[in-house]
């Protein structure tokens, strides 16, 4: 299975119109593969966070090829995005974007409920394995709002590994913590990376994170330098 | 999409928001409520003002009416054919007001499927002697037993029991008013003139009050017996044939159809009393109009919530399309909230609009002119809570369908790249 692109990019443009046309992403092309862990750097502005939206499915406003796990995605119908999104990919955002409503047991557990493949006792015990990879499991009952910040982004990407996802995506998700909480979170990261060769495209403008990771991929004004 | 995710989501956003939900809701049970109050009462009374005319009115009357003869004898003739013929001062001919062979027209209409009951009845003028003076007035003789079950005669009989009028000799139960006037009270006799001259003692055994003036001063009634009698005429006299149907709809259709067949006047009581009819769709129209302004109303304070609600989770809206969730199952989410808030509000505000009636029911009502009434009437017709709760559902999902809309058009990447 190593080797199989999960994702390929072929001649993404993505021009932004407002307050006037310009091109934030030019001719960007390149693949990640399957246990990959890689990560995009460049400044802010450069148009990584674009690119990372493109590749998510949510923003489908841009010129070029999308591929996910060989099916192409450019073009599908917004029904079809959002089980792509649900079933292959997990998201990790640079705030935590729990649902203060809910427990953090059933925030864990939403993109299983909405998959609908497991009843909802497999779905608990589902949650609970992927809350204890995080050490999370005793705040499982509380609400999401009674958590510190380094907690919820841990229930965050326990989340977005809920469905066994094809790829993790992450926006600067060590972005708007301390240190100490960057720290557990990288490492996380790459423990998903070594043992159990989870494939993840992270971006990020922290040089310490990104040294650490399989592979970096660099971008300047709307261009990829190094892949 | 699984429809317990759906509800969940739905619960969950409505607990956070309890507080607005909860004022929305208390929008629909209160013009729920309005709408079946409203129309209970205001049909209740439209049925009692009906009633008091329509059941005692019988749905088909056929008569004989005094009429000049339509063909006059020189039209007959061979001689005057290709004439012209002016004829002046016509007058009706003397036919009888008894409707002949009346016996086996009762016999035809009792077997009708369609008819409830038939009841036959005379009409006759007299004068009541009161010393030197003499009341006019208008005794109907009436087959007790039907005229009760059919127009509920025995209602209106506020004094005296209805059935001595067949139980006594000589009875008569007069009108309120001419009792008044008479100074008759029960077990008196009175004298009676008829337009033939014969003289006849009556028994007052009861009093007679229909709620319409006009009429209890005039109107008396006597068994068809004693007004035969009265009348000096035998027992098969009868001057007019009362049917009620099971459909008062068909009146109309089958007054024309048996006039044809039996050769005689009949009227139909759309015919005469057509402004009661007007009146009443009037009256109903308008209190529709009222209860369905007000659910419009608690329509747009739903839209406004959940408007507010849409705003004030824009993340949560957001990130539930990160992670999955479709247009359509966002749109069906707050669907839901719309929906439930116009179903639990439909159902209390149904419960307390039944109760409101029931409140409504218990207070005095208590008129001169209405012996029969004792409390302010309301109609608990299933109709208007069927309408209502329909009309419940169907408001709150259109207070909805809109903000939904909006919440499905949500846009992940502007939210959460705007954060």
């Amino acid at each position: 299975m190593r080797g199989k692109p999960v994702i390929e990019a072929k001649n993404i443009n993505k021009y932004f119109y407002s307050p006037e046309k310009t091109r934030v992403l030019k001719d960007v092309s390149f693949q990640v593969k399957r246990g990959e862990f890689v990560s995009v750097m460049g400044k802010s502005g450069c148009g990584k966070s674009t690119l990372l939206y493109i590749l998510s499915t949510m923003d489908t406003d841009y010129e070029g090829q999308l591929l996910i796990d060989e099916e192409m995605v450019t073009g599908k119908k917004a029904n079809r995005l959002s089980q792509i999104r649900n079933e292959k990919i997990g998201f990790v955002f640079q705030f935590h974007y729990l649902l203060n409503e809910f427990s953090v047991l059933e925030n864990v557990m939403i993109p299983g409920l909405k998959l609908n493949k497991k009843t909802r006792e497999e779905l608990e015990h589902v949650a609970m394995e992927k809350l204890r990879i995080f050490d999370m499991q005793d705040h499982a009952m509380k609400k999401a709002n009674q958590l510190s910040g380094g907690q919820k982004q841990r229930v965050a990407i326990a989340r977005s590994l809920m469905n066994d996802p094809l790829i993790i995506m992450g926006d600067e998700p060590t972005g708007n913590l301390d240190k100490k909480n960057s720290d557990i979170v990288f490492n996380i990261f790459k423990e998903l990376a070594q043992e159990f060769h989870q494939t993840m495209l992270i971006v990020t403008h922290d040089q310490e994170f990104a040294a650490g990771t399989d592979r970096v991929i660099e971008m300047e004004d709307g261009r990829v330098l190094s892949r | 999409m699984k429809f317990s995710l759906i509800l969940n989501m739905a619960k969950a956003l409505m607990l956070a928001r309890f507080k607005q939900t909860v004022v929305a809701a208390i929008g629909v049970v209160f013009s729920i409520t309005m709408f079946v109050t409203l129309l209970g009462f205001m049909n209740g009374l439209n049925k009692l003002l009906d009633g008091l005319v329509l059941n005692r009115t019988p749905h088909i009357r056929f008569y004989n009416e005094l009429k000049p003869s339509l063909k006059q004898p020189v039209e007959s003739s061979d001689l005057f054919q290709g004439y012209y013929h002016i004829i002046r001062s016509v007058k009706p001919s003397a036919s009888r007001t008894s409707i002949y062979n009346n016996e086996s027209i009762m016999r035809t209409l009792a077997e009708d499927p369609r008819v409830a009951g038939v009841a036959p009845k005379i009409a006759a003028q007299v004068f009541f002697n009161v010393g030197a003076t003499d009341v006019s007035g208008v005794i109907n003789g009436i087959d007790v037993e039907a005229e009760s079950r059919l127009f509920a005669f025995d209602d209106y009989v506020t004094e005296g029991n209805f059935i001595d009028l067949k139980n006594t000799n000589n009875a008569v139960i007069l009108g309120k008013g001419a009792a008044d006037r008479m100074l008759a009270s029960i077990g008196d006799v009175v004298q009676v003139t008829t337009a033939q001259g014969t003289r006849v003692q009556l028994k007052v055994v009861g009093y007679y009050q229909s709620g319409l003036g006009d009429l209890d001063n005039v109107q008396s009634y006597a068994s068809i017996n004693t007004v035969q009698k009265m009348l000096g005429e035998n027992p098969s006299y009868v001057t007019d044939i009362q049917v009620k149907l099971h459909d008062f709809d068909l009146a109309p259709k089958m007054a024309r159809e048996y006039e044809e067949v039996f050769g005689i006047d009949a009227d139909d009581i759309q015919t005469v009393n057509a402004q009661f009819e007007a009146g009443s769709g009037i009256r109903s129209m308008i209190s529709y109009a009222v209860g369905i302004t007000l659910l419009i109303v608690s329509g747009f304070g739903i839209y406004n919530i959940l408007n507010m609600m849409i705003y004030e989770k824009m993340d949560t809206i957001a990130i539930l399309k990160a992670i999955g969730f479709s247009g359509a199952d966002v749109n069906w989410i707050f669907i839901t909230i719309a929906l439930t808030i116009g179903f639990f509000g439909g159902a209390l505000g149904l419960f307390f609009g039944f109760l409101a009636g029931l409140g409504i029911e218990q207070i005095p009502f208590e008129l001169e002119a209405l012996p029969t009434i004792k409390t302010l009437p309301v109609d608990f017709n299933p109709k208007y809570y069927l309408i209502a709760g329909v009309f419940s559902l169907v408001t709150t999902y259109f207070a909805g369908y809109f903000p939904a809309r909006k919440a499905s058009g949500i846009d992940p990447v502007d939210i959460i790249r705007g954060k």
